[in-house]
């Protein structure tokens, strides 16, 4: 009979190991897909994971894609390592997109500074984005709501807003009644760090965001403070470290940061404002938070991977027919084999004989 | 060794070269262990001694690597605790597994295989407790019952299945002086009539009046054998410790400074339905002095700890007065800053981070002792201290850099009382200093406290354990029921009235008889 048992204590090991075994199962989960679709399993999985990154090309829109994901995956992580759990940054992306647009849609043909200009829309995307999650924070300190079903519900009102921004106020006047806004000025678009590909400044925020990230958590006291919260409760509150403080830290954190993600699609890749602002970077940044484990160098890599996934979507449907919904699939796949794995930190499988 | 059973003459249990390893320590090394018919045997030894491990193999709650154990002198492999109370083995365990919302017949009928009727087994218990003087009313619920009543309870539940042998785990830790008698009598009665006993405590004043034998563990190994009636509890702990136990120095009695902590008609209703409220508490300490405050468990302890930590907030500032400032509703950092230090009763997760490293258990409460500059944290002096406090206290650990959790209790108690101490608190407040720590922690841990007061801090002992208050205090009060008796010198009381006391009654006069109702 196979058991499953606890261990005495929990495995470092098969904590880090976790994501890995994740990772090769959802490669196994896709071939299989790939064959159960009727398709050549080894060219789909070429198709997927190596075309989209053959050439140097390829490899720029990979940190084009991981931009607003390592982003948004950091300011949540601040907050995750905390136990608090903002499951809205999807909207909150939304909403610092649309202050950043509101900004670019303001200096149109103003002839104002690039950097004037572009730094007024990091300044709203990001306060836009914090905006947004001061309503579940504020929530939770004065009436104990829960933050998941509250920043998760504001998800919608944010979709619906931007809906309406785009069919209303902010619709391109010379666009033939199109859902979208004006293209932005040059001067509203972030300069292209490498020439000849669309990765712009927004990628180096990324970075930066990464490291101030890193020392945050494991060189600052607000950081230890909220990592002891996470990881008892009862111990930051005999130490005397204030959980209000520290649902506005987790939540305003990963607000600014899914905001300035919005604003570095805008005035990025995109260069205007749509209804499908956001490519459901906000919920797959929680998958690449879980999958780095919260820590700021795990996260460089999962975005990758979820970039990855992200192109290898746009191959299939290109090169297999395949629906674009597929990077969903993968998406799904890699979280649900990675809680399935992490069951095995706690616990082991252990060989029993049937008590007779 | 023949494995033919002698019915009359085997010993009821038998355990032959038991070793159990855990990856990190071997927990019981060759032990061997014989109890007989009717024999009350304690098993005695430090914490980390291994006493737990081997009663869990008895038990059936793990099992061993090697070894043999034989039950009335046939080999037998326990499997788990249904097996072994189908043999007749019973444990009562240190911390009670009742559902408080139940009442007595359905939390008994809970224990027992099959459906029984409830009404018939009602019956029983009275039984039962009327012929072991375990008085209980099997219709009461049990969240009504005091520790020393739901103790009862899980005796009788033992008892309905008539053991042959009885294990308990460290009985007497929350009961009164008088209830502690009580329990004494029902084990000798069962012990006459031919129950084995098998007894685990640190108390050695209770082993020498109660038990008949005694085997010694040290390190995971049987380390001795004693009749302890021809022992001393001194003698005794020496066998246990491996050396001779220090005796707490008293020293002089200190100048007595300023008021350090003052509580002012101090109430504050419980927002949990099964808690105390308190209720008009008085207090005044000041610098030099050791004032315990001793009580059953579950009297409002908990309550008042919380509310001097600043872990609840009181809404009237001036109820607390902390080193001269009204800190009712100051936060615990503030209390901190004000120079206030506090050892809370559970290490684990309230005064350690059971994942975090001793430099970052360290730097929980040290925070305020130059650890940080401009919000980051220092480390070499976080880890500097970390290790004064581990080499100060003596804490066996592998380094400053392992997880809390990997320490014994008892080193991770040494390691917070240290932190709390060199930190050099004007005020201390320590819950339960040395609950499950060994003798010679025990008696370490009494020393230092003796030695901060010496040096001027104003400490506050809140213990349930009497013997440890009357030899550490200066003054002592008692909690009963949310409320706080006058303190005495402790010159001018004794254990005896204490335990009178503990059941809240210090208003009756002196000398009145007191059915002691723990």
């Amino acid at each position: 009979m196979l058991r499953l048992e606890r261990r005495p204590e929990a495995s470092q090991a098969m904590s880090y190991l976790s994501p890995l075994i994740a990772i090769v199962l959802m490669l196994i989960g896709g071939l299989l897909l790939f064959t159960a679709l009727g398709k050549d399993p080894v060219e789909g999985f070429k198709v997927f994971f190596i075309n989209p990154i053959s050439d140097s090309y390829g490899v720029s829109e990979l940190f084009l894609k991981a931009t607003p994901l390592m982003l948004c995956a950091i300011g949540l992580a601040v907050g995750f390592r905390a136990n608090v759990w903002n499951i809205g940054a999807e909207g909150q992306l939304i909403v610092g997109a649309v202050a950043a647009s509101a900004v670019a849609l303001y200096f149109y043909e103003s002839e104002s500074s690039q950097w004037l200009v572009l730094g007024l829309m990091v300044v709203a995307g990001a306060i836009g984005g914090m905006l947004w999650a001061t309503i579940p924070a504020l929530l939770k300190i004065r009436f104990n709501t829960n933050e998941i079903l509250v920043s998760l519900m504001l998800v919608y009102v944010a979709q619906l807003l931007v809906s309406w921004l785009v069919h209303g106020p902010m619709m391109d006047p010379d666009g033939f009644n199109f859902p979208q806004s004006r293209l932005f000025d040059d001067s509203a678009l972030l300069p292209i760090l490498v020439e000849g590909t669309r990765l712009n400044l927004a990628f180096a925020f990324a970075v930066s965001a990464l490291l101030v990230g890193y020392i945050f958590m494991y060189r600052s006291f607000a950081g230890f403070q909220m990592q002891v919260a996470g990881y008892a409760k009862d111990a930051a509150r005999y130490a005397g470290f204030s959980a209000q403080r520290m649902i506005w830290i987790g939540l305003l954190s990963g607000g600014a940061m899914a905001g300035l993600a919005g604003m570095s699609e805008v005035a990025g890749p995109m260069g205007q404002i749509t209804e499908h602002v956001s490519n459901n970077y906000g919920f797959a940044a929680i998958i690449v938070a879980f999958v780095a484990r919260l820590n700021p160098v795990g996260i460089f890599f999962a975005s990758l991977l979820m970039a990855l996934l992200y192109l290898g979507g746009e191959q299939a449907q290109q090169y297999l027919a395949l629906p674009s919904s597929i990077s969903n699939v993968f998406q799904g796949m890699l979280l649900m084999f990675l809680l399935g794995s992490d069951v095995f930190i706690n616990y082991r499988l252990r060989w029993k004989e049937a008590v007779a | 060794m023949t494995s033919a059973a002698n019915g009359e003459q085997a010993m009821r249990l038998e355990l032959n070269g038991i070793t159990k390893a855990y990856p990190s320590v071997i927990a019981n090394e060759n032990v061997s262990l014989a109890v007989g018919r009717g024999e009350i045997h304690a098993v005695l030894g430090e914490n980390g001694a291994g006493k737990s491990t081997l009663m869990k193999m008895i038990y059936g709650v793990t099992r061993a690597d090697a070894g043999e154990m034989k039950w009335e002198g046939n080999p037998v492999q326990v499997e788990n605790p249904a097996h072994a109370r189908s043999l007749g083995i019973g444990m009562v365990f240190q911390h009670f597994s009742l559902f408080e919302t139940l009442n007595v017949v359905e939390n008994v009928a809970l224990a027992l295989p099959g459906n029984p009727d409830l009404e018939p087994l009602a019956r029983q218990i009275t039984e039962v407790s009327n012929r072991y003087g375990l008085p209980v009313d099997p219709l009461r619920l049990v969240h009504a019952l005091s520790v020393g009543e739901r103790q009862r309870v899980e005796i009788i539940r033992c008892l309905l299945q008539n053991p042959k042998l009885l294990i308990m785990d460290e009985p007497t830790s929350v009961l009164t002086p008088q209830a502690v008698r009580k329990l004494f009598d029902t084990l000798r009665q069962l012990a006459a009539e031919g129950c084995s006993i098998l007894y685990i405590s640190h108390k050695l004043d209770e082993i020498q009046e109660l038990c008949h034998v005694a085997t010694v563990l040290r390190d995971g190994r049987v380390t001795g054998h004693c009749i302890p009636a021809e022992e001393t509890p001194r003698s005794m702990a020496s066998l246990m410790i491996g050396k001779e136990l220090p005796v707490p120095e008293q020293g002089e009695p200190v100048e007595l400074g300023e008021i350090r902590l003052q509580l002012n008609g101090l109430s504050k209703p419980s927002d949990d339905p099964f808690g105390t409220h308190l209720r008009d508490i008085d207090m005044e300490l000041r610098s030099g002095e050791i004032l315990g405050i001793a009580g059953v468990s579950g009297n409002g302890q908990q309550e008042l700890l919380y509310a001097l930590s600043g872990e609840e907030l009181i809404d009237t500032a001036d109820a607390i007065v902390i080193c001269g400032k009204a800190s009712g509703r100051d936060t615990p950092g503030q209390r901190r800053q004000n120079g206030m230090g506090f050892v809370p009763e559970e290490r684990l997760g309230r005064g350690a981070v059971p994942r975090m490293s001793l430099t970052e258990n360290a730097l929980l409460t040290a925070y305020h002792a130059d650890m940080l500059h401009r919000g980051m944290i220092r480390f070499e002096r976080v880890a500097s201290f970390a290790r004064q406090c581990i080499a100060d206290f003596n804490v066996k650990c592998g380094g400053e850099e392992h997880a809390a959790n990997s320490l014994s209790g008892g080193n991770l108690q040494k390691f917070i009382m240290g932190r709390e101490i060199l930190l050099a608190p004007k005020l201390l407040v320590v819950a339960q200093p040395t609950w499950g720590v060994d003798v010679g922690a025990a008696a370490f841990i009494r020393q230092r406290l003796i030695d901060l007061r010496a040096a001027g801090t104003a400490i506050l002992v809140i213990s349930e354990e009497l013997e440890e208050l009357f030899e550490i205090c200066d003054r002592i009060a008692v909690i009963a029921n949310g409320r706080l008796s006058p303190s005495k010198q402790l010159a001018d009381t004794s254990i005896d009235e204490i335990g009178v006391w503990m059941s809240g009654m210090w208003d009756a006069p002196p000398n009145e008889e007191v059915s002691a109702n723990a």
